[in-house]
């Protein structure tokens, strides 16, 4: 078996585009992946998220476009023959052969001395060495998963891919896999990249996220930054929630925009206004919004006259509806801390936010 | 080992009484079959191959003597058949291997929409009798038909060179006839695999070939196993090929045990043969079962 180069630096992909018979995966897609981050893509199921991994891994070949590792292009090279690991969704693990064996397997197959100490210690890694003699069909799914990743990671690959790795496993074990991969990764310093659909995975684990769309990357960011300042309705919607408002600008004072949303005028930063144009969907959290009685002393942005037709209890939050003079339902989180005034439904409320978490995306975007 | 995470639930005591008697009821028609069918012919035949012919030499009237000496003078006379037998059944069984395995894998991972027509086309044969389709060969190999007419003209046989009654007839008629049999189980083990061991072979290094020493063919053991075995067994036991196909330099212990039934009339004799072949079958499986380990697999 020839030992893979010793390939090292960041992960490029220019241009690339994988068309399927009938549809196109992925669409002229560009994108730097730092040498020693967490990249996380993230998106809907059919996003193409998959088919980009599995481009790196060399699983499916791109019709076009380039795939390098620092200054060595693998666009073609054979699965075999790139130092890339995967971590599958399914783990993946063969079933015929004892968990220090599937461990072993990738450094046998590179030749490399001293199997044993490699598989103990990465073993000792995940805290399972003393299951190394059994089969994988006598651990459980959070077992195997831990497995899938140190088979991935005891060959110091370049760079890791984990593909949905948390999918099959309960929630409780999910949110304590997620610091244990984050714990991993900075551990041992190798680029990962996260193929997910959850965002809040993606957003815990993560140094910086791409949220792709239809084969596109619709933006690119830390996961605060695409959270607060979402530049498309895809991503304010995909990340959290969000209440959109149509509005258009009236004027601008100093640093900030006057806009008139529904007869109300509101104001928010500059530097919060991604509209090209005068034409604006005003984006607000729904947990940015405070509850007040009409009439009580408010700041920031307002919006009266608003009414309670609906209200979830989630534990830590209460969710309210609130119908907007103009038939528009928004959402509405209130921390249970005591803050918010005791509510029923048919309630009349009124609004208010602090006008820096606004975001203004296009009025024509969808 | 245990298997740590399966634990029986503790179920109540009085629904699993009800639950084994109930079972024993769904037993009871099979059981009574197999006691029917299969342990009462087992015992007579048994009885039947300790006797000795009856004072009046009348054909086909036998004494019990308890002469187990049956066995040994059994095997004595008929040692050529028998090693005949395990020999061409080990050759068919490695041919249909051989054939049956490309074919299988083919038919599970690069046959994509023809896998099912392939996979009829393998069970096609079942829908004419065994006999009459070693009787086809017959013609087909026979010094009349088309193989040996196109062998002759091209020169690579003699004018009175004769394909049928041969080892190699036998051997090819046992092979084409068990190799549906060896197939279907390779094929079944093969398309179970996920696709996805084969691309995380793939991804740890593997190239193709090794990808298959490693993970595909350890995978597809079972099948392998079970194949072998559904080949070899009755293949030991076969008379109808070496009978069509072959002379009576090719006949197996099949042969011997069908004349000796059928012709001579000889019963202890044939009860005996019969008793021996399930017993040398029965060992080589077990060895072979134990040796294969496949116990281990899955």
């Amino acid at each position: 078996m020839s030992e893979p180069k010793k390939v090292q630096g960041d992960l490029v992909l220019s241009h690339i585009t994988k068309s399927f018979a009938d549809f196109t995966a992925v669409d002229d897609l560009s994108l730097t992946i730092p040498k020693g981050s967490f990249f996380a893509l993230l998106g809907p199921s059919g996003c193409g998220k998959t088919t980009t991994l599995r481009m790196i891994a060399g699983l499916e070949e791109p019709t076009s476009g380039k795939i390098s590792i620092g200054d060595t292009d693998i666009t073609y090279t054979k699965p075999y023959d790139r130092p890339v690991n995967t971590v599958f969704q399914s783990y993946a693990l063969f079933p015929h052969l004892t968990i220090f064996e599937n461990v072993a397997f990738g450094l046998r197959r590179r030749g490399i001395k001293d199997v044993d100490a490699a598989v103990e210690k990465v073993l000792g890694l995940v805290e399972l060495a003393h299951l190394k003699n059994r089969k994988p069909g006598q651990l459980s799914g959070g077992q195997q998963q831990r497995i899938a990743l140190a088979r991935a990671v005891v060959n110091r690959p370049a760079l890791l891919l984990l593909d949905e790795p948390l999918g099959a496993l309960d929630l409780k074990l999910r949110r304590q896999m997620q610091i244990e991969l984050k714990w991993i990764q900075t551990e041992v310093g190798i680029t990962f990249v996260h193929v997910t659909h959850d965002q809040e995975e993606a957003m815990t684990m993560a140094d910086t996220v791409a949220v792709m769309n239809n084969g596109k990357i619709e933006q690119l960011g830390s996961p605060a930054d695409l959270y607060e300042s979402p530049k498309t309705v895809f991503v304010a919607n995909f990340l959290g929630q969000s209440n959109f408002i149509d509005g258009v600008v009236e004027s601008t004072d100093g640093s900030n925009v006057v806009a008139n949303i529904q007869g109300t005028r509101i104001t928010f930063p500059k530097s919060r206004n991604n509209a090209s144009g005068s034409a604006l969907k005003v984006g607000i959290r729904p947990e940015k919004f405070r509850l007040h009685d009409p009439g009580d002393n408010t700041h920031g942005n307002v919006l009266a006259g608003g009414k309670i037709t609906d209200i979830s209890f989630t534990g830590v939050s209460t969710q309210y509806l609130v119908e907007m003079p103009w038939k528009q339902e928004l959402v509405v989180f209130e921390q249970n801390d005591g803050g918010a005034p005791d509510l029923v439904k048919g309630d009349p409320v009124t609004l208010s936010w602090e006008p820096q978490f606004t975001f203004a995306l296009d009025g024509a975007s969808k | 080992m245990a298997i740590a995470h399966v634990s029986a639930p503790d179920a109540p005591i009085a629904p699993e009484k009800k639950s084994k008697k109930f079972a024993y009821i769904l037993l009871a028609p099979g059981l009574l079959w197999l006691l029917i069918f299969f342990a009462f012919p087992l015992i007579n035949l048994a009885e039947t191959s300790t006797k000795t012919p009856a004072p009046t030499f009348e054909t086909g009237e036998f004494v019990q003597t308890f002469r187990f000496m049956n066995f040994l003078d059994a095997f004595v006379d008929n040692q050529e058949q028998f090693y005949r037998s395990f020999i061409y059944a080990l050759l068919a069984t490695l041919l249909a291997l051989a054939i049956a395995y490309p074919l299988a894998y083919a038919m599970a991972f690069r046959a994509g929409a023809w896998k099912n027509f392939l996979l009829i086309m393998v069970i096609a044969p079942f829908f004419t009798s065994f006999l009459l389709r070693t009787l086809a060969w017959k013609q087909i190999l026979g010094a009349e038909g088309p193989v040996v007419s196109t062998l002759q003209f091209i020169g690579l046989m003699s004018p009175d060179g004769t394909i049928t009654a041969t080892a190699f007839s036998v051997i090819m008629g046992l092979t084409y006839n068990f190799l549906p049999f060896m197939t279907l189980p390779i094929y079944a083990s093969l398309d179970r695999i996920d696709y996805r061991l084969l691309e995380a072979s793939g991804d740890l290094y593997a190239n193709g070939a090794t990808t298959f020493r490693r993970v595909t063919l350890p995978l597809s053991m079972p099948g392998v196993v079970a194949g072998t075995l559904l080949t070899f067994i009755p293949a030991s036991g076969d008379y109808i090929n070496a009978q069509l196909l072959g002379n009576p330099d090719n006949y197996m212990i099949g042969n011997v045990i069908n004349s000796r039934f059928f012709r001579v009339v000889d019963y202890p004799t044939a009860a005996s043969l019969s008793f021996l072949l399930m017993a040398t079958i029965l060992i080589v499986v077990v060895i072979y079962i134990r040796r294969a380990g496949t116990d281990e697999l899955v």
